[in-house]
């Protein structure tokens, strides 16, 4: 075994053509535009996904039938350079308001020339989404085990092999 | 042969003061002591449970020093970072199309 835990965060780096400003706004207020429609944890079809633009603002879906379900909470709002992002979802795409199961998602965006813009993406403490709720999902289930521990499982046999 | 894995490991979780300990050993590797301060169970008793885990496969420990530091075992947690890291991988190739597309801009 490693003698630390292995760095865990997920680390993304791009470059975007288009300028700063842009880019930004595309990730923040444009975010429905973007963000891939089968991932929302609401039971009606996605309707928008939403990043509020300012600190404190919330992250949340609006289904068709007018529901809202909450994802997370902008812990940080500095256009044109950075966004920050609690992410309140685990790994079954379900909503654990414990703010110690809350991961985090902080992206920088860096000037690159005029029409250019280097973006880097974070999505850290996701050791914080293994805990309460979802093992418990998995432990309680009837069928038994699903998401996370499904991928446990699947990591062992590999692991066994 | 796996199958038992997984329900040993079910198994392990099923007590709720450890799975209360593998949780805060989500959040931080740690000695017994340090266990043993913060949960209403003795030494003895936080040993034992984390033996159960280690059992299931769910924690590893090392030596550190004269301790034993026991923490998440890595491959439960390596398994969703893999998933997040290849679903961010789409997300942001299509935030990236969303960004170059001209001339709109989303709030136009």
């Amino acid at each position: 075994m490693p003698d630390t835990l292995p760095d865990l965060a997920v680390r993304k780096s791009l470059t975007v053509e288009a300028p700063c400003a842009h880019a930004f706004t595309v990730f923040t207020t444009g975010f429905d535009s973007w963000w891939p429609r089968a991932h929302h944890i609401g039971k009606a079809d996605l309707l928008a996904a939403v990043i509020e633009p300012r600190a404190g603002g919330r992250w949340f879906e609006k289904g068709i039938d007018g529901s809202e379900c909450e994802w997370g909470k902008v812990l940080v709002y500095e256009p044109p350079s950075r966004v920050v992002l609690s992410w309140h979802l685990n790994g079954e795409w379900q909503y654990d308001p414990d703010p110690a199961h809350a991961s985090e998602v902080d992206v920088r965006f860096t000037p690159d020339g005029p029409s250019r813009t280097k973006v880097e993406f974070v999505h850290r403490h996701i050791e914080r989404a293994v805990g309460a709720e979802q093992l418990r999902a998995g432990v309680d289930s009837e069928g038994g085990w699903n998401g996370l521990l499904a991928m446990f499982a699947a990591k062992a046999k590999e692991t066994a092999a | 042969m796996i199958a038992n894995q997984v329900s040993t490991a079910f198994g392990a979780l099923s007590d709720p003061t450890r799975r209360a300990i593998f949780e805060r050993l989500a959040g931080a590797p740690s000695a017994v002591g340090d266990l043993a301060r913060e949960f209403p169970v003795s030494r003895p008793a936080v040993s034992q449970h984390l033996k159960v885990l280690k059992d299931a496969g769910l924690v590893t420990d090392r030596a550190h020093g004269t301790r034993r530091i026991y923490q998440v075992h890595p491959p439960a947690l390596e398994a969703l970072r893999t998933y997040l890291d290849s679903f961010w991988t789409t997300a942001l190739d299509r935030f990236k199309s969303a960004a170059e597309a001209r001339p709109r801009t989303p709030n136009a």
